[in-house]
């Protein structure tokens, strides 16, 4: 089965000064298990795929298949986790209140919440800080909370839009190999919305390239690394290649290298 | 820290020594303004009776401001999430938010007996309904977007979202409403015994003491005044404190 299929999505969204094509022709497969970003420049309509998934918004045209259902159902069973660009904790509850969240909502007892949110918080390092609160965190420590309360239902997909694009490149690293670590634990299937090139080749399988006015893909680029996901490979020739490559995709024409210019 | 309790001190003491400094020592005061130690004889000596009126005012302030903040809490609930409502209410709320609400003492007198509190106490509750809904219905109107599709995206229900969400987000603004409505109820709960009514209350012996030139004695009940009015201030300060710890993030 596979975790996404959408066929012609598109979406209008309809404003007082008009209609605004956010997304044409959007037709994408996404297999289970798999990780694929989407990147384009600001505007492209990333983050309306990624809403449309999450069914926040819905499509004008097209359909859209999340295992096998509608996204309206998907949602309902809980077969996504979702990331937000801002962490999004509620600001009054701990740590370990905001990953309880979701399980609270699913009327998990509270035995079982303590013993999964307990589990949550080893995953993403922060089982010394269950009893803070949100104002209480960096920025990167708030990303992780929301990882890992998008994780608590142990979805089959994982939603992620630019969760880390607040942070300073080292946090970012860490975290993102963190990531890696966590969806091959869970086996879960992701869509990551990115800006920034290399972040989407360490860690897709393929990486979708989007262009704007309509938003559409316009390429879709593999990323063998499968496997190979550490430190090593940030360094590693293939990986700047790859990175290059998304790079000519993203700009339409080959790049010039700099000492070209 | 400490500045911000000596600063206010220091202007108390000040305000004092120059109330001393006409009363007592120049002697240049109208005698309607009596000497500071008048006044506090005044105020040990009478504190029994001083505290009885007391009692009776902030008994009809605090009802007033219960039944009008509840009130108030359903009403902004309604109106936050039935439209028509909101229409309704709107001018309504706007009206009597200018309107001098204690102006209507004499009329509810008349409607419910000259020797009945409840006048004061219908005063005191409206005018405490006027900071609670605005207050509320602004807070219901404060989830942020992220936090409800959050919710969203976890299939919460509609009565989930509101405990979850709406609720939280709404309470520190319900106890900013609830702090400015303490003061207006006790405000509004003393004007009104001007208006006639029982001749009890802190409002009442002020008048009648202030008229019969007894000003030491007047003002001995001003000070109970001010202790019902701060003692509420700070009660639901404290609350709202209590509540709005947590920045957003
Ligand atoms: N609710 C909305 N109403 C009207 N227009 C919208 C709405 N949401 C998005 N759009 C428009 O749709 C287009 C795509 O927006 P989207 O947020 O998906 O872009 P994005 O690729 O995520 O951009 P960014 O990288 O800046 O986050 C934009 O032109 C935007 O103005
Ligand atoms: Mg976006």
């Amino acid at each position: 089965m596979t975790a996404v299929t959408a066929t012609g999505v598109g979406k209008t969204f309809t404003t007082k000064e008009g209609d605004v094509v956010a997304l044409t022709d959007v037709t994408l497969t996404i297999a289970e298990g798999e990780f694929v970003s989407l990147i384009g420049p600001s505007g492209c309509g990333k983050s309306t795929l990624l809403r449309l998934i999450a069914d926040l918004d819905q499509s004008s045209t097209g359909t859209l298949d999340v295992f096998g259902k509608t996204p309206a159902r998907a949602r309902l069973d809980q077969e996504y986790g979702i990331a937000f660009q801002q962490a999004g904790l509620l600001p009054w509850r701990t740590v370990a209140g905001n990953i309880a969240l979701p399980l609270e909502l699913h009327r998990m007892s509270k035995p079982a919440r303590a013993a999964r949110v307990a589990e949550l918080a080893a995953l993403v390092g922060l089982s010394d800080f269950v009893g803070r609160y949100p104002d209480q965190l960096s920025g990167g420590m708030q990303q992780r909370v929301a990882i890992a309360r998008a994780l608590a239902e142990q979805p089959r997909l994982l939603l992620m839009d630019e969760p880390f694009g607040a942070l300073d490149e080292m946090t970012r690293e860490r975290l993102q190999s963190e990531l890696t670590r966590i969806t091959s634990e869970t086996g879960a299937a992701v869509v990551f919305v990115t800006h920034s090139i290399p972040e989407a080749v360490f860690l897709s399988d393929r990486v979708v390239v989007m262009s704007s006015r309509p938003g559409r893909i316009t390429d879709i680029i593999d990323v063998p690394f499968d496997g190979r996901r550490d430190e090593a490979l940030r360094e590693s020739p293939e990986y700047f290649e790859r990175v290059t490559a998304v790079r000519e995709a993203l700009h339409g024409t080959p790049v010039e290298r700099a000492n070209e210019r | 820290m400490w500045q911000r309790v000596a600063a206010p001190v220091a202007v108390g003491v000040l305000m004092l020594g120059v109330w001393v400094l006409i009363v007592d020592v120049l002697h240049a005061a109208p005698r309607a303004l009596p000497s500071p130690t008048a006044v506090i004889n005044e105020f040990v000596l009478r504190i029994g009776i001083i505290s009885e009126d007391a009692a009776i005012t902030a008994t009809n302030a605090l009802l007033g401001l219960v039944a009008g903040a509840l009130a108030a809490i359903v009403l902004a609930g309604l109106a936050a999430n039935v439209r028509p409502v909101d229409g309704m209410l709107a001018p309504l709320v706007a009206a009597i938010a200018v309107v001098p609400i204690v102006a209507l003492t004499p009329i509810f007198n008349s409607m419910f007996g000259a020797s009945s509190q409840f006048g004061r106490q219908a005063v005191a509750a409206i005018a405490a309904f006027v900071p609670v809904f605005v207050n509320v219905l602004r807070g219901l109107r404060q989830t942020h977007p992220v936090h409800r599709d959050l919710l969203r995206a976890s299939g919460a229900g509609g009565l989930q979202t509101f405990r979850v969400l709406t609720l939280p987000t709404a309470l520190p603004y319900l106890m900013t409403g609830l702090r400015i409505a303490a003061s207006v109820a006790v405000i509004a709960a003393l004007v009104a015994e001007y208006f006639g009514g029982p001749a009890d209350g802190i409002g009442t012996s002020i008048a009648t003491y202030a008229k019969s030139g007894r000003a030491p004695l007047a003002f001995a009940y001003v000070i109970g005044a001010i202790a019902i009015g701060l003692t509420l201030f700070i009660v639901t300060s404290a609350l709202e404190r209590a509540v709005s710890r947590r920045k957003p993030v």
